[in-house]
């Protein structure tokens, strides 16, 4: 009944059971916080804008990005992801997402950021449907927890708008 | 003569109740384990409710030996969301994140994908000639996190001498426990 089998078991059982929970009520602590991050972006110069040989659209652009994320780090945040994407309609599809920036946040104290870029990835659409063309730019994030669930929140900032001509 | 009357004794002198008692208690583990496995497959609705990571590509955010919950439904897929995907003529399953999406009106949906810690997107990881996942290429979303203890699934898969070492201990001691 006592044997070392027994209570090397009894031991193990219950160091996970316990583990388990800790890590439980970490992830839950998460939900008591509740964050007010801010954004704003600057589009501050169209690079270029022409259409690919295969016949879709690009555009290159120059951006300021600033932001304040501070609010979302609690003690069981490993990082934040934060991206940024021009999401717009065109008459074939009914959402268009492209990641515009991204970056990892390490810390709180990385988490108040300014940043002049062009953009990361290429801005091309599905077709030829950019001159003109309206989009929001939607500042996401991505909470990744030290344990439990990953967390994701977004502002969208409306009212962008495409030049009419290539360029 | 007599070593054969010993042993038939040896054999007679199990007690039946007892032997059965342990295969019962045995195979209550095993399906246990399946009910656990079938029961978490019906809830997230993915066929691999857990996921191993298995290379850095996601680093810092998730690295080698971390598990992964898994969960698929019919909610559209959106930029930024960590995804499981499956490539043609790719037998393991790759956890990236989506930065670009596409969907038409009906539904349809191109998708592109990048590690948080590689250089360029994942095309150069897709089929050839491949431009966008699809849905069907994708088999759930990622939803949480639990660190570290993915290394006792890839112990056992790069050293499968421990994974027989274990099991048959394990055996051994369902078998000799006696209450």
């Amino acid at each position: 009944m006592h044997s070392f089998g027994y209570r090397a078991n009894a031991l193990l059982t219950l160091a996970i059971t316990l583990l388990a929970l800790m890590c439980a009520m970490a992830s839950f602590s998460d939900n008591i916080n509740s964050p007010s991050p801010s954004a704003h972006v600057q589009v501050l110069n169209i690079n270029w804008f022409q259409k690919q040989p295969n016949g879709n659209d690009e555009v290159s652009m120059t951006m300021n990005i600033s932001a304040d994320l501070q609010s979302l780090f609690t003690w069981n945040t490993k990082q934040v992801f934060v991206f940024l994407a021009a999401e717009y309609e065109t008459p074939k599809n009914s959402l268009n997402q492209i990641s515009l920036w991204d970056g990892i946040i390490p810390s709180k104290e990385h988490a108040k950021f300014w940043i002049h870029t062009s953009n990361k990835y290429r801005f091309i659409d599905q077709g030829r449907n950019l001159r003109g063309k309206e989009f929001n730019l939607t500042m996401h994030w991505h909470v990744m927890p030290k344990t439990g669930k990953m967390s994701e929140d977004k502002i969208v900032m409306p009212g962008y708008r495409l030049p009419e001509e290539y360029r | 003569m007599g070593w054969i009357g010993d042993t038939v004794d040896s054999i007679k002198s199990i007690q039946i109740r007892q032997l059965l008692t342990q295969a019962v208690s045995l195979g209550m583990i095993v399906t246990s384990a399946l009910i656990i496995w079938k029961a978490l497959m019906c809830i997230t609705g993915s066929e691999s409710p857990v996921v191993v990571v298995l290379s850095g590509s996601m680093e810092p955010g998730f690295k080698r030996g971390d598990i992964l919950f898994l969960h698929m439904n019919k909610e559209p897929i959106r930029a930024g969301e960590i995804v499981v995907f499956n490539v043609d003529g790719r037998e393991i399953p790759i956890v990236h994140r989506v930065i670009k999406v596409h969907e038409r009106q009906d539904g349809e949906v191109d998708i592109l994908t990048k590690g948080d810690n590689n250089y360029g997107d994942d095309r150069l990881l897709y089929a050839q000639g491949q431009l966008w996942l699809q849905r069907h290429h994708i088999m759930g979303r990622a939803v949480g996190f639990l660190p570290y203890v993915g290394w006792v699934t890839i112990i056992m898969t790069e050293k499968p001498i421990i994974k027989y070492i274990l099991i048959g201990a394990l055996g051994l001691l369902v078998i000799t426990s006696k209450d």
